[in-house]
């Protein structure tokens, strides 16, 4: 199932990453997991929360610039070796990954969870699926 | 090898009119105003229908101070009557032509008949004169050649004076300074910022340039503490010179060994200052904006060009015996263009640029700053939700659009900066575009 993730832009300077952290704390939103790319002029923060609609439109308010993009959280043995069975399949069904990042929160039983972004992402849910590869639902990722 | 032209005393026989006595140059300059009015008056349409508008003709003019009747000529008229509507020579007359930036692409043309580029190149040597050049200097000529006039401007006065030119243009500082070693140079033309990075590196690659004495400065704004920067750092002497291609090109005024000051060569550019807002003529002594009359020129006659430069203009005589005005280094605009690197900038181009970019971007902001003696124009643009992407490579794309498009225009190197939305101060009024950091 795919996810809905949020990003926000960050510009490089002291007090960037916080400033969201704080409006999405004072509105009670839990971060499930996140990501940050950083280039040299700039960063962009990726993270997961329970309602990302509620979440966006607290950042917004505050005068943010948020882009919610689906994303899929993909099942992976979580053993040496686990993640990389899981790319050959990803890359076996001609996908291409833009990024990804692990899901910490939902690593429990022997299985871990990795959000991928893919260009196309019900290309990629499909493929996934004929390539025998678990898509989790949202249920599954949230801390018990 | 000493010349006649040499210090103490003697002067290059073309820099008589830098001497005149007053009364004498006011006769040349109302001669010459006169025939100049008729000209632009018989030959430029929009000249003559501002004249007929106020009721004035030719015959109008009798006193120089009758210049203060006649109508403005502004920088848009030259982009409003591209290419070729503001000619006062047929084409079979016209020689050259030189064009500038202009604020919606659309360059400015400027005309030269062969008389007027005589005029150029005359000015050109009264200027390296005061700079206390001569036959035998050898003058690395490191402005850029090409439409600019920077380049040939100094080319061919650097030649009528009799010197040795290197037409090296600008850029590539190791063949610069090697240049400036092997072949002996006396003298340099370039922006002030771009010979202090010279020098710099000069020191790194420990290039002897003991010979060189003298720096033509110009094409950007400076200050008397980076003169005496370097000055100190380099031990040459140098110059500021001021011009706009509008009127002719460099050689419009040029300080002299006492450096208070640029002199204005009068005979052939007549100056005031106004008052910006009302248009006032203001007395010698009052600071305002420098109006220019091209009094000789055939080609392409200016009356009365509002340069939008604001200085002074200077009437005590000078210590160094020319009669010729003075107007005190440029330090401000009185509108919002700048000048990078030779370049003139108005806010409104980079806007232009940035709009042309998809996801438009509507606030932005221009820092200049100077890094090792190259002034950098960073744009500031804050991000917008359409803009924006959670992929890296899609806002480096967009970055580099947006810097490709404002090279486009402007034809020179910018950085432009992603900041967070709301992040540019917002202004009541009119919106302050440009920061300049250049400590000029």
């Amino acid at each position: 199932m795919k996810l809905q993730q949020l990003s926000l832009f960050l510009e490089n300077r002291p007090g960037q990453l916080r400033e969201p952290c704080e409006t999405l704390a004072a509105a009670g939103i839990d971060l499930l997991t996140m990501s940050l790319a950083d280039t040299s002029n700039f960063g962009i923060l990726r993270f997961i929360v329970r309602d990302p609609e509620a979440a966006k439109k607290v950042l917004e308010e505050a005068g943010m610039v948020v882009r919610m993009t689906e994303v899929v959280p993909v099942e992976v043995d979580n053993k040496p070796g686990g993640l990389a069975r899981a790319l050959a399949a990803i890359e076996d069904a001609g996908l291409g990954v833009e990024y990804m990042y692990d899901f910490g929160a939902a690593s429990s039983g022997g299985k871990a969870a990795i959000i991928f972004r893919f260009e196309s992402p019900d290309v990629a849910l499909a493929a996934l699926s004929a390539a025998g590869v678990r898509v989790l639902a949202m249920e599954e990722l949230l801390p018990r | 090898m000493s010349t006649w032209n040499d210090p103490p005393g003697g002067f290059h026989p073309i820099s008589a009119p830098d001497y005149l006595p007053r009364a004498q140059l006011a006769g040349i300059q109302l001669q010459r105003l006169q025939s100049v009015v008729s000209r632009a008056y018989d030959r430029q349409a929009l000249f003559r229908g501002r004249m007929d508008e106020r009721g004035l003709a030719p015959a109008s003019i009798a006193s120089l101070a009758d210049i203060g009747k006649l109508p403005f000529t502004v920088k848009s008229d030259l982009r409003d009557t591209y290419p070729f509507g503001l000619f006062a020579s047929p084409m079979e007359e016209i020689v050259r032509l030189h064009a500038s930036s202009g604020t919606t692409g659309k360059p400015i043309v400027v005309a030269y008949t062969q008389a007027d580029l005589d005029v150029w190149s005359e000015v050109m040597v009264r200027t390296f004169v005061a700079c206390g050049l001569h036959r035998g200097d050898v003058i690395q000529n490191a402005y850029g050649y090409g439409l600019f006039t920077g380049g040939l401007g100094a080319h061919y006065g650097a030649e009528a004076l009799g010197a040795t030119v290197i037409p090296i243009s600008g850029g590539n500082t190791e063949r610069q300074l090697m240049v400036m070693q092997d072949f002996g140079v006396t003298a340099i033309c370039c922006t002030p910022s771009y010979f202090l990075h010279l020098i710099e590196s000069a020191k790194e690659m420990k290039i002897d340039f003991s010979k060189l004495r003298v720096g033509v400065f110009g094409a950007e704004p400076w200050s008397d503490s980076m003169r005496e920067r370097i000055q100190e750092d380099s031990g040459i002497r140098a110059y500021d010179i001021y011009g706009l291609s509008e009127i002719i090109g460099p050689g419009v005024g040029v300080e002299c060994f006492e450096q208070r000051g640029l002199h204005i060569f009068e005979d052939h550019f007549y100056p005031e200052i106004i008052d910006p807002e009302t248009g006032a003529v203001l007395p010698d002594g009052s600071e305002g904006e420098l109006v220019l009359t091209t009094l000789s020129k055939q080609a392409m006659p200016m009356i009365r060009y509002r340069t939008r430069d604001v200085t002074t203009l200077v009437s005590e005589q000078c210590a160094c015996g020319r009669t010729l005005r003075r107007i005190l280094r440029i330090g401000r605009r009185s509108d919002d263009m700048f000048i990078i690197r030779g370049v003139n900038v108005f806010p409104s181009q980079v806007e232009t640029a940035l709009l042309r970019v998809e996801g438009t971007l509507p606030h932005y902001q221009i820092v200049l700053t100077r890094d090792k003696g190259l002034d950098q124009l960073e744009v500031k643009v804050e991000v917008t939700p359409e803009a924006f992407s959670d992929e890296i490579r899609k806002l480096e794309a967009l970055q580099h659009q947006l810097e490709a498009s404002i090279e486009n225009i402007l034809g020179i190197r910018v950085k432009i900066t992603l900041v967070g939305p709301r992040s540019l101060a917002r202004s009541e009024g009119k919106a302050k575009r440009v920061t300049d950091l250049r400590n000029v």
